[in-house]
């Protein structure tokens, strides 16, 4: 039986035809969510993929947290449901507090598209088993509200706990605190990253990497082997 | 407030109107008189003077623009041609694609954020019209001198612009080009491009035709967006308490175009609509005139169904208003209600406003009285035609007779060094990357080349792997030196950019920025660049399939250098075969392909250490660039290259430094004996391009180019972590890098 | 010190796209009666020395030039004490 991966999406969000072509290449089945579904349709894991739900417009992910779908991803998240928010995703994940902190404007004020490397902290969460702490990838990153930020009590007990999932490596990109670029919840349930794995699964396209498959072929084997 | 309707402008034939504020001649004034057998309404008024301004009745330039179709070469490629929304052309396994480039100058120079987000957002809706989804943008952009500060202003502005709505939207961003030069200081270019995709049953035209057919207009609403011009009928001549100004500024919102682009691709799959355009210039009035000219004629038009922003609007701003973000379909009365409910699901407002008709007249009611009443060809289609005078300016000669070729060179391998390092660290050949980081160019996930690359690429088919490519080329400099061989140049770089990249040319869209055709050194520049470029489209057989002309682009009495940007769509039918600029592999050999002649006129070198400008540009030979793009192309499938760079601007220096770079290996070249070094390095003779073979293929490669009779001679090897020009000079990449890559952040971030 | 508050918004008449997106999501949210919401920005300017004619002046003009862009923006300087 083929595993489903919802991918939901908002008025506004780009990368949703790109994170299901993801999940397809790594081998599941991905299942369109509509932000008005209010059941994720027997999704066993969901994707919040990038873009500028709303336009961005309030906050990055302020609007979209109170779709209706939401209620449901929120629920099901806190119940132990694997959830990946990537880009606009991680700041939606941030702004239903399933994350702590926010993402402000990139230190520099502009839009960044580049190439960038990541250094996988935590290789133990749903969607970083196929990766190796300490491991070195390269993914794209493009965003303007990208800078991580949280209070040094909510950086300290992250880092203790271990749930600094990604760093950036080599160049941080935006300002983020402590170069945080992903962070997991208590649980390892709940991932949210600025950098987009889904644009590094094919050979040729975009950067011609392949280290952000690893992302979905972690899920895939850990709800395979449920 | 006096509502001019129809019936009391037939009774006040006295009234006197602004026609002359309009913009309008006293003879285009007389012949709507004579059109309409009485005095224009205001309503009707404002829609003759915008859609006979320059910018929407091509009146200038449509004597010369028609050699396109003229000239037009024979291909079964074309499925649709000069006169819709933009042109569409067949790549194959049942896809089309459709391409155009447009201007949006002169918005940009006055609010350079939403003048170029709004370029974007214009670009795009003609794209969508046509039924295709848009899958990449490209933004070919011209300013002042770099170290100007108005610089400073208008290009972050631009650029931030662009990103922001283009991001915004889900296009990558997968080409462009950026050039300073002080002749665009009051007046910088910004060009837009975009591409979209479809099968060949999924094209749409821009026709009302089926009487009882709705009109339906969706997307944003209507407010008083650049109807500045407008506004002196509805503050002056009607109504005094109006407030007197309108802004000219239009402010796009990116969502609601990503909402309208995914709610519109619904309604295709669905085939619900008869007919759609988009609402750009000239808004309403242009989109009901030419759809109902290209049908069947009539329609009829409630004006006071339109959802407002602002309710104080006048019917004559109504009709003139360019807020973005808008689209008007005709639908056959059955699927209304399907279309109505596929816009609520994606909240986008959608008003029927109207029906097809049996009759031939364009009617427009406002509150139930009749306000237009026109024949909507003579609106859309019969505009004024000009007859410009145009002379070739008396300084021509002066200006090519003062040759290049005789400024001081280089006379020792440290200088040539130097010269080098001055080359590829001026503006117009550093590294663009601050600019184009701004742009997303990952989006969608099949972008296989991306800038700096000679061409954008982007694959089209997850199955067959069949791509396309696309890049704008346009180059002053030459063409000031000579317009008809200008032009030429931009359509052969464009041309070898995307064979360079491994696809096989297609088809061509053109934007033609130029002075004011007021002026007949303008207007012979004009009539020269457009008789080249037709020339050439024919004799490479890649038809024009549409564009955009911008005129009055000056400040004072100064014209900007005539500025044709030459877009050209390739197919490739595998990207696995593209061909990238980067070295990849040391030991591999370096060709260089064609001949280099002394040719420095225009060159970059000749901007950068002498700032000069004069001579003739390089020479054009077609039959040659056929030729080396169907060897690049041949090589590439054939996997007998790895890499491949066209050598344009800059010459070899700046192709070498290019490739390197990007694929992070030095080269080692040799300076064949037949050749002077700095020739060799800078000259910028048309029709070369340099290629890396492996070994193991160096001898099919050579066979394959004598065979076809293109010249080569092996220059080096990919080799090394520097350029070393044997017996001249050697130049660490690390340098190298530095030189290049810091001069844009330095001059703006 | 005194602190003189410069507010910049969109003139009336230009398009405000994200008033309009946080108006629309106004009643999903249970929150009705609001026919308009536009978004502005506010700039806390904290002024060494007195608030006087001459300070508000270059102010003005600094908003002018600077703080707001007047093609499509408009402000309005207020002092605090």
């Amino acid at each position: 039986m083929t595993v489903r991966i919802g991918v939901v999406t908002f008025p506004g969000t780009l990368d949703d035809r790109d994170t299901q072509r993801a999940v397809r290449i790594a081998g599941a089945e991905p299942v369109p969510l509509w932000h008005r579904d209010k059941d994720l349709k027997q999704a066993e894991a969901i994707v919040l993929p990038g873009g500028f739900s709303y336009g961005d417009y309030l906050r990055a992910g302020a609007i979209s947290r109170f779709s209706p779908v939401m209620e449901a991803v929120v629920a099901a998240a806190r119940d132990g449901m694997p959830v990946l928010g990537i880009c606009n995703g991680f700041q939606l994940l941030t702004e239903t507090h399933l994350l702590p902190g926010a993402m402000l404007r990139n230190n520099h004020l502009h839009f960044v598209c580049r190439d960038q490397k990541l250094r996988v902290e935590n290789a133990g969460t749903a969607w970083t088993a196929d990766y190796t702490a300490g491991q070195e990838i390269s993914i794209p990153l493009k965003n303007i509200d990208g800078r991580y930020v949280a209070d040094e009590r909510t950086l300290d007990e992250l880092e203790a706990e271990g749930r600094v999932a990604f760093r950036y490596a080599g160049w941080n990109p935006n300002g983020s605190l402590r170069d945080i670029a992903g962070i997991a919840n208590a649980a390892g349930n709940v991932v949210g990253l600025m950098p987009h794995p889904e644009h590094a699964v094919e050979p040729l396209i975009g950067t011609g990497g392949t280290d952000g498959l690893g992302f979905f072929t972690s899920i895939l084997r850990k709800l395979v082997n449920v | 407030m006096t509502l001019d309707t129809v019936s009391h402008a037939a009774g006040t034939p006295e009234t006197a109107l602004p026609w002359a504020e309009l913009g309008l001649k006293e003879d285009e004034y007389e012949r709507i008189r004579e059109i309409l057998g009485r005095r224009p309404t205001g309503a009707e008024l404002a829609m003759y003077s915008v859609m006979w301004s320059e910018h929407c009745s091509y009146k200038s330039s449509k004597v010369h623009l028609k050699q396109f179709g003229e000239k037009a070469p024979e291909t079964d490629a074309l499925l649709v041609g000069i006169g819709e929304n933009a042109g569409v052309v067949d790549v194959g396994q049942g896809y089309a694609v459709t391409f155009k480039v447009e201007s949006h100058n002169h918005p940009s120079y006055i609010e350079p954020y939403q003048g170029a987000a709004t370029g974007v957002g214009g670009i795009v809706r003609d794209i969508l019209a046509m039924g295709a989804r848009p899958v990449a943008v490209m933004d070919p952009l011209r300013f002042g001198a770099a170290d100007h500060p108005d610089t400073k202003r208008v290009l972050p502005g631009v650029v931030a612009g662009i990103g922001g709505y283009g991001n915004c939207l889900g296009l990558p961003n997968i080409g462009g080009e950026v050039v300073f030069d002080p002749c665009y200081q009051g007046n910088p270019l910004v060009n837009a491009l975009c591409v979209g995709v479809m099968k060949h049953e999924d094209i749409h035209l821009a026709k009302a035709s089926g009487a009882g057919n709705k009109v339906i207009l969706y997307g944003a609403r209507t407010g008083g967006d650049g109807i500045g011009g407008v506004s002196v009928l509805a503050s002056e001549t009607f109504d005094s308490t109006k407030p007197a100004k309108r802004p000219a500024v239009q402010v796009g919102d990116p969502f609601q175009e990503k909402l309208l682009i995914e709610c519109t691709l619904e309604i295709f799959r669905e085939d619900l609509v008869a007919g759609i355009q988009d609402l750009g210039g000239a808004g309403l009035s242009c989109a009901t005139s030419e759809l109902a000219s290209a049908g069947s004629g009539g329609m009829r038009v409630e004006l006071d169904t339109v959802p407002l922003r602002d309710s104080s609007l006048s019917p004559e701003e109504i009709l003139m208003s360019e807020s973005q973000e808008r689209m008007c379909a005709i639908v056959e009365p059955g699927k209304v209600d399907r279309f109505l409910e596929i816009c609520e699901k994606w909240d986008v407002i959608a008003t029927v406003i109207g029906e097809v008709t049996e009759g031939e007249q364009l009617e427009i009611f406002w509150h139930g009285d009749k306000i237009v009443d026109v024949p909507p060809r003579s609106v859309a289609h019969e505009g004024p035609t000009y007859h410009r005078p145009y002379a070739r300016p008396d300084w021509q000669d002066a200006l090519q007779a003062d040759d290049a070729g005789a400024l001081p060179r280089p006379e020792s391998g440290e200088e040539l060094r130097k010269h080098v390092l001055q080359v590829v660290a001026s503006p117009n050949q550093a590294s663009k990357s601050w600019i184009t980081d701004q742009y997303d160019r990952f989006v969608q996930g099949n972008t296989v080349l991306a800038q700096p690359e000679d061409a954008g690429m982007v694959r089209i088919d997850e199955e067959s792997n069949l791509g396309v490519a696309v890049s704008t080329d346009g180059n002053g400099r030459y063409t000031k030196l000579d317009p008809y061989t200008g032009a030429q140049l931009a359509l052969a770089e464009s041309y070898r950019n995307v064979a360079a990249a491994g696809a096989k040319p297609l088809a061509v869209s053109d934007c033609l920025n130029f002075g004011s055709p007021e002026d007949p050194a303008v207007m012979w520049q004009f009539a020269e660049a457009t008789r080249g470029l037709a020339d050439a489209c024919l004799e490479l057989g890649t038809p024009v399939t549409g564009g955009n002309v911008s005129l009055y682009n000056q400040t004072g009495e100064t014209a900007i250098h005539p500025t044709p940007v030459v877009a050209v769509l390739g197919v490739i039918d595998d990207v696995h075969r593209r061909t990238p600029m980067g070295f990849a592999e040391d030991g591999q050999l370096i060709y260089l392909l064609g001949d280099t002649r002394d040719e420095l006129g225009g060159s970059a070198w000749s901007q950068v250490v002498h700032d000069h400008l004069g001579g003739l540009p390089p020479r054009v030979d077609l039959e040659r660039e056929r030729l080396l793009a169907e060897i690049l192309v041949a090589a590439s499938r054939d996997g007998m290259i790895d890499a491949a760079h066209d050598l344009s601007d800059g010459g070899l220096a700046q192709a070498l430094t290019e490739s390197c770079l990007k694929g992070g290996h030095g080269a080692r070249i040799v300076v064949p004996d037949s050749i002077d070094p700095f020739v060799l390095l800078f000259s910028e003779s048309a029709g070369r391009a340099i290629v890396t073979v492996p070994r193991s293929e160096e001898v099919r490669f050579n066979d394959m180019c004598g065979a076809r009779g293109l010249p080569v001679t092996r220059i080096g090897i990919v080799d090394g972590d520097g350029i070393d020009v044997q017996g001249q000079f050697v130049l660490p990449l690390a340098e190298l890098r530095e030189a290049h890559e810091a001069t844009i952040p330095a001059l703006l971030a | 010190m005194a602190r003189v508050v410069v507010d910049v918004m969109l003139k009336p008449e230009i398009l405000d796209p994200q008033g309009q997106a946080v108006q629309r999501a106004l009643p999903r949210l249970g929150y009705q009666g609001i026919s308009d919401v536009r978004q502005g920005k506010r700039f806390e300017l904290e002024v060494e020395g007195p608030v006087d004619d001459a300070a508000l002046t270059r102010i003005r003009e600094m908003a002018e030039t600077f703080l707001a862009n007047t093609v499509i923006e408009d402000f309005a300087v207020k002092v605090e004490s």
